[in-house]
């Protein structure tokens, strides 16, 4: 069916499997008009992907160490920035994100235009340089442009922290969709979200990790955007919700001051009967905030933390020349632009099918016996992601007595706007298939700057081929293992550890990065500084906070890399300009990695 | 000035333009997040901040980098320094 090289079928290949994955949700719906459980359609979304992602990642497998790193460096650019948009789209985008518009409108968009306007950065500043540099890994660039061991480890030590941070979060939001879709308890769930993840990335690296990430993707943006499509014609809103939901913005509007927002206020002692991680509406939904520092220093430090995750930038090593990393660059934000304008609409389309008391779905201002009555409350409320009281006692359900968790919004809209349940499924295999994507690519970045910086690098150069990859498939177990363990203990919610890891990126590795290609004089002193003085005073800062500090400049525990990236910038060119200028070698090499043409600076293989 | 430093010189350029259409659209526009959204432009019907947050600024991203790479490619090609294909 497929002569010639994997790579050059590559539309086909994943032309088959789109269409494939159509007709197995068609299928299931068939299924499900025969009469199967929920229950069952859940399990077979959820079982057959991950199904198809473990294969592939077998089929990827392989021996060389170029292909383990950096797939070959043979990637094309728009399959490349699909790869890249499923590395980058955890869970947090895919089930939080809309919940969040949802509950806190424009100062939650903050992380839509941080999470985007990042990839500026990425491609002007970064991307193509690290490429023509032909580093395995992000510590790889730094050990090598600043020279000696003392920076390289330091960016493994950056870099672990940022990812370790992230990863437990990826793997906490896989094991809570397994756990609802398998019907199997939390603890074990985690477990088998880390089966699935090491599936896909142990035997093949970063080949595997890409072909299944490609794979993945097509399964999410398929999952996300199929719902909003559909709920908007049902709702009669519009073929097109992107362009064509302004008018639901303002019925929103409307309802809002009908149903006494903001004027109605819930006392103290009925917020205590709410569930914890249960919210309700407290903002109007298009409203602007008149408080610009808070939008702003939380889009800057998401733009810079883009810049400075290793898990993102590892994937523009890839490409086959750095005419297409640039251009990859450009390809992954329009795909992840395909899910992330589309989230809004969905909070929209999800707050408008609750609230609107002319449609069929409108629960506000029913009488509260006959919401508790309804299939989809019972389901919910059960899992814990909805509730309702009659605080007033008037037997009517007021905009300020329903409460709903983050997560909802996107796991139970198709639901409650009536749409079939094969749908649901659907939407879970989406969910899943975001959060393992992610979850693949940090815990992959971390054993691969384990592996090939600490290991290969400085414990033992003159380790065989084989050897260094055994070495690097263990430490993906452990790391594996160790996030697993971490997250089954569930400190912290999935979408605060996103942020701080955002945050510990930009505090230790934006300026050592960006100053490595565009400032010559920067030299190993200043980057060791840097990086360890912004890590520490960004870790301190966040500590400080937590504990009750008051903090300053109006810097929260979620906006820390601004002090973190702020200290390492100043110690690092301080540091830089007392100490020696690097050495001539250095600087003919930074001035090779300006020139798109020509050789990587480091070898093909080493 | 060397063919390389010229180059360099170029390429610096750009940068300080592209980054200064996406500090405008990333920073600048949201110090006026709370005037723009009563103006009268309404693209779409959506009020014109939140337009930005949700659609506006992150279509201006993606065309702002594939200009990027097209000028960058441009200046590459006039220094010679542009990449035969299948490298």
């Amino acid at each position: 069916m497929f002569k010639g090289k994997f790579i050059d079928n590559l539309p086909k290949i994943y032309g088959t499997y789109t269409g494939g994955f159509l007709v197995f949700i068609i299928l299931m719906a068939i299924a499900e008009q025969a009469g199967m459980s929920a229950k069952l359609i859940g399990i077979f979304f959820v079982a057959f992907t991950v199904l198809i992602y473990a294969l592939i990642g077998y089929l990827s497998r392989t021996l060389q160490v170029d292909a383990y790193y950096v797939a070959g460096r043979q990637v094309p650019t728009v399959f490349n920035g699909m790869a890249t948009a499923a590395d980058w789209m955890s869970g947090a985008s895919f089930v939080a994100m809309a919940g969040g518009i949802y509950f806190k409108g424009y100062g939650y968009m903050a992380l839509l235009v941080g999470w985007t306007g990042g990839y500026v950065l990425v491609a002007s500043l970064l991307a193509p340089y690290l490429r023509k540099f032909g580093c395995y890994t992000v510590p790889d660039f730094i050990g090598t442009r600043y020279g000696g061991n003392a920076a390289r480890l330091c960016a493994v030590l950056v870099l672990t922290v940022a990812s370790f941070t992230y990863v437990t979060a990826q793997i906490n939001a896989t094991g809570t969709i397994a756990s609802v879709a398998l019907d199997i308890p939390f603890g074990i769930a985690v477990y088998v979200g880390l089966a699935s993840i090491l599936m896909c990335s142990m035997l093949g690296g970063m080949r595997a990790v890409t072909w299944t990430q490609v794979a993945q993707y097509i399964v999410l943006i398929i999952a996300y955007l199929l719902p909003v499509f559909w709920i908007s014609n049902k709702l009669g809103a519009g073929v097109f919700p992107h362009f064509m939901l302004a008018d639901e913005v303002a019925r929103i509007a409307e309802l809002e001051s009908q149903f006494g927002l903001g004027t109605v206020k819930n006392s103290a002692a009925d917020l205590a009967t709410v569930p914890k991680g249960l919210a309700g509406i407290t903002k109007a939904h298009s409203d602007v905030n008149t408080t610009p520092w808070k939008f702003i220093s939380l889009a800057v430090c998401m733009m810079a933390g883009t810049a400075s995750l290793p898990h993102v930038m590892m994937r523009y090593f890839t490409t086959p020349s750095v005419k297409s990393a640039r251009r990859s660059v450009g390809w992954s934000l329009f795909f992840i632009f395909l899910l992330y304008s589309s989230a809004p609409m969905l909070a929209t389309l999800s707050k408008l099918s609750l609230m609107d008391p002319n449609l069929a779905t409108g629960i506000i201002g029913k009488s509260i016996a006959d919401v508790q009555a309804l299939d989809w409350y019972q389901n919910w409320n059960q899992a814990n992601l909805m509730f309702v009281s009659d605080f007033n006692g008037n037997g009517t359900l007021e905009l300020n007595e329903f409460f709903m968790g983050g997560k909802a919004v996107v796991l139970a809209t198709p639901e409650i706007a009536g749409l079939p349940y094969v749908i649901s499924g659907l939407v879970a295999a989406g969910g899943m298939a975001a959060a393992m994507s992610t979850a693949d690519g940090l815990v992959l970045a971390i054993a691969n700057a384990l592996s090939h910086d600490l290991y290969y690098k400085i414990i033992d150069p003159k380790a065989e081929t084989a050897k260094r990859l055994i070495v690097a498939r263990v430490l993906l177990v452990v790391i594996g293992f160790a996030g697993a363990t971490i997250a089954a203990l569930e400190i912290q919610g999935i979408l605060g550890s996103v942020i701080w890891a955002f945050d510990f990126a930009m505090s230790g590795l934006f300026f050592p990065l960006v100053l490595g290609v565009w400032w010559k004089r920067a030299n190993a002193q200043g980057a060791v500084a840097g990086m360890l003085l912004g890590l520490a005073s960004g870790t301190a800062y966040l500590i400080w906070v937590r504990t009750g500090g008051a903090g300053f400049w109006g810097v929260t525990q979620l906006t820390f890399g601004i002090v973190g990236s702020l200290v390492s910038l100043v110690s690092m060119v301080v540091v830089s300009l007392i100490t020696k200028a690097p050495d001539a070698a250095t600087q003919r090499m930074v001035d090779e990695v300006r020139v798109p043409s020509g050789k990587t600076v480091l070898g093909k293989q080493h | 000035m060397s063919k390389q430093q010229q180059h360099w010189e170029k390429t610096r350029g750009l940068l300080f333009v592209t980054l200064a259409i996406w500090f405008v659209f990333s920073i600048g526009i949201f110090f006026f997040g709370a005037e723009m959204q009563e103006s009268n432009i309404r693209p779409f019907g959506y009020p014109l901040t939140y337009w930005f947050t949700c659609q506006g600024s992150l279509g201006i991203f993606v065309i702002l980098i594939f200009w990027f790479a097209g000028r960058q490619e441009k200046i590459d090609e006039e220094f010679g320094y542009s990449e035969k294909e299948d490298d």
